[in-house]
């Protein structure tokens, strides 16, 4: 079965907080029966200081499920609401010690539970967020076909390491990547039809990116100075949360970036690098590969992480 | 405290015999069968008697209609693609929706592939129509494959009927008898089946050794080449030690078919009764008054089914679920979904397997702590309050 870590363990055997307060005055329901996770969380707050004083969890769900809402409520409680509001699914991973890769979705219920609450307490209504579209492809971290199809598509995405970037659709135990390749296949297929119908395009996505690299030579310097406008531009976004960014080098293959602060976290370092590499490939009009350089010591921690992701 | 196993659809405990007879060819019985010299003599012998025992536990009169290979899932894979092999104009395949994934993704594979395949669909308690069937059966059918018994639910399909039915339109007929064999009397000689597969570690064989039975004079393309072994049928040199086991397995699961039909179900059924009498809302998935007599799925409402294996384990029982979060995908069994039982009961459905091993102390020690177990999920759960379901509008989630 499950790796899963003592901590994991004892939250699921001797969960904190499994409750569902009386006097609640915010309450955050997640997730979907269809889907076998379901979370409400029950907070009361002081009105005066915003500080969480209780909090309670019913959870319908596995173990790893029941162990984050129980982890999650003991990270909240004695917080404010602005403090609580900076939780991150990351978060509670690391609280519980770590979990197995095909459970990450269980840590991002909790999270999505603490903003539908926060939300709540607000009286802000939140929008209903329909994420099921097609089959289910990655289910590592809950990606339908509809996504990847899109990604695929408004990127002109070719290979499964572009999709990995792209929407993490099988970046943890590559069991779906025979799914992806179809969905790439799929995309790929219905342009070049689109394209052949209307021959004024050249618009197969392959040749347009090597397009763009033939003359890139001269335009070398013109990147580097496009691409360090955009990141420019992006900052403002990661300080808010504490973090940074700065460009190391541009080159028409690769760009190299440095994060900084609070985006440093393993997790969400693969959640702001995709967003980056979303948002730059967008601004410059064709896709190109964003990596965060790495201080070495990190490095193999991260090669270690992957080798056991393999399906049990 | 002595792990009491209840998973004897996912595999079995090796029976003492069975491995008793194949260690000695791990170490001075090593010969390759095929070889001329007496180190292969006294193991092709032993090869010899294994096929005769598997050929009768299913009742096949030639012991070369015994084709050994690794596992069910080869035995499968062979047949389906055998059949489309002889018969390659027809591009038609008739299947259940709730195979296991042995051959439900072969024909997902040959679907993408430009074959048709007619998925036949089950009702609540997991039967097929008969009458859909028939209007599917054509000459454009390669093949029906179809399961004996459900890994799931221990339901069985009329398959002598079915094959029948293949047989008098001229089309092949395979099933796969994983789950059925050793817990059912079978006749493959005077029916209409033409390939039939299974495993020996569902036998109390080891894992690693699967059998197909291939009827004597139908056409067959195997889908290993090389080498002579098992008349050309299957290239590759024996896993004798194996077969050997799976010989002495075989011939023990025929001995004990009246214990399986007799105490086992006994067992079961007070298993079953027993649960159902001391947890409310719970209920029996599958077809009661026809699956094997050890195989017993029961949806246990609004909870879910790894928290409850958990649980399970911490008292030292051994039971799987057709949740969703056991295999770390989102939604619960297919077998489940095809019989429409209901998200707030499939996510929460325990499969417990019996063997002739398994004891009545084991049995009343289930009984024992099941409802402490279901209560406390349910404690736990935003779908009950006070003792009873919640009004499911009471609890709908804005965004998922
Ligand atoms: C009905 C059914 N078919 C096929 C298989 C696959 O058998 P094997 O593990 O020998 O490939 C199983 C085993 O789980 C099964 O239950
Ligand atoms: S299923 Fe996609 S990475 Fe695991």
């Amino acid at each position: 079965m499950w790796d899963y870590s003592e901590t994991v363990k004892d939250h699921f055997f001797n969960p904190r907080n499994a409750k569902a307060l009386e006097d609640a005055n915010a309450i955050g329901d997640v997730g979907s029966i269809s889907c076998g996770d379901a979370l409400r969380l029950t907070l009361k707050v002081n009105k005066h200081t915003d500080i969480i004083e209780d909090a309670g969890f019913q959870t319908f769900g596995c173990g790893s499920a029941i162990a984050s809402s129980s982890a999650l409520t003991e990270l909240i409680i004695g917080k404010t609401i602005t403090d609580a509001e900076k939780v991150s699914n990351q978060e509670i991973v690391d609280y519980l010690g770590g979990l197995p890769p095909e459970k990450m979705h269980c840590s991002v219920m909790g999270q999505e539970a603490l903003e539908a609450a926060i939300a709540n307490y607000r009286g802000i209504e939140l929008k209903a967020d329909d994420h099921e579209e097609g089959k289910l492809i990655c289910r590592c971290f809950a990606v339908d076909e509809g996504k990847i199809s899109r990604a695929v598509e408004k990127h002109s995405l070719s290979s499964i390491d572009d999709v990995i970037n792209y929407t993490k659709a099988g970046g943890a135990c590559t069991g779906c990547h025979e799914k992806i390749e179809r969905v790439i296949d799929a995309v790929l297929a219905k342009k070049k039809a689109a394209c052949s119908s209307s021959s004024n395009f050249v618009n197969y996505p392959v040749e347009a990116a090597a397009g763009s690299f033939a003359s890139a030579v001269s335009l070398g310097d013109q990147l580097t100075q496009n691409v360090r406008e955009i990141i420019s531009n992006l900052r403002p976004y990661l300080q808010v949360d504490g973090g940074d960014v700065s460009l190391v080098q541009a080159s028409e293959h690769l760009i190299t970036v440095s994060l900084s602060g609070a985006c440093t976290g393993c997790m969400m370092t693969d959640i702001t690098m995709g967003w980056l590499q979303d948002q730059i490939a967008e601004k410059l009009g064709f896709p190109i590969p964003v990596v965060n350089q790495i201080p070495e010591s990190h490095e193999p921690q991260e090669l270690q992480e992957l080798s056991h992701l393999a399906h049990p | 405290m002595k792990a009491i196993y209840l998973d004897n659809n996912a595999t079995t405990k090796l029976d003492a015999m069975a491995l008793e007879a194949m260690l000695p060819l791990f170490t001075e019985q090593f010969g390759n069968p095929s070889s001329i010299h007496s180190f292969a003599d006294k193991v092709g012998a032993q090869l010899k008697i294994a096929r005769r025992r598997v050929a009768d536990l299913i009742g096949a009169l030639h012991e070369t209609e015994i084709i050994f290979t690794s596992c069910a899932t080869e035995s499968t894979t062979t047949a389906i693609y055998s059949a489309l092999k002889v018969h390659p104009h027809r591009k038609e395949i008739i299947t259940t929706v709730v195979e296991h994934p042995a051959t439900l993704e072969v024909c997902e594979q040959l679907e993408l592939e430009g074959y048709k395949i007619h998925w036949l669909k089950v009702d609540k308690r997991g039967r097929v129509d008969l009458n859909e069937y028939q209007k599917v059966l054509s000459d454009n059918v390669a093949l029906v494959s179809v399961m004996w018994a459900n890994n799931e639910t221990g339901t069985l399909f009329p398959i002598l009927e079915m094959a029948q039915l293949a047989r008098q339109k001229g089309i092949l007929f395979h099933t796969d008898a994983v789950q059925a064999a050793g817990k059912i009397p079978i006749e493959v000689q005077d029916s209409g089946i033409d390939m039939l597969s299974f495993s020996g570690h569902k036998l109390h064989a080891p894992k690693g050794i699967g059998a197909l039975y291939v009827r004597r004079g139908i056409r067959y393309r195997p889908l290993l080449r090389g080498g002579h072994q098992e008349r050309g049928r299957r290239a590759g040199t024996e896993n004798c030690a194996s077969i050997v086991a799976f010989g002495v397995a075989a011939e023990q699961a025929e001995l004990h078919l009246e214990t399986m039909n007799g105490r086992i179900k006994t067992l079961r059924d007070k298993l079953e009764k027993g649960i159902l009498a001391q947890v409310e809302h719970a209920f029996v998935t599958g077809d009661p008054s026809n699956r094997t007599a050890n195989t017993c799925n029961i949806a246990f409402e609004y909870v879910e089914g790894e928290a409850i294996l958990m649980l399970l384990n911490q008292q030292g029982i051994a039971a799987s679920s057709g949740s969703a979060c056991t295999s770390g995908s989102l939604e619960p069994s297919h077998v489940m979904q095809a019989m429409s039982i209901p998200f707030t009961a499939a996510h929460g459905t325990i499969r417990f397997s019996l063997s002739r091993y398994t004891t009545e102390k084991e049995i009343d020690k289930v009984i024992d702590v099941i409802a402490a177990i279901i209560d406390k999920l349910r404690l736990l759960s935003p779908y009950w309050q006070n003792g009873k379901p919640v009004e499911m509008e009471r609890f709908a989630p804005t965004f998922a």
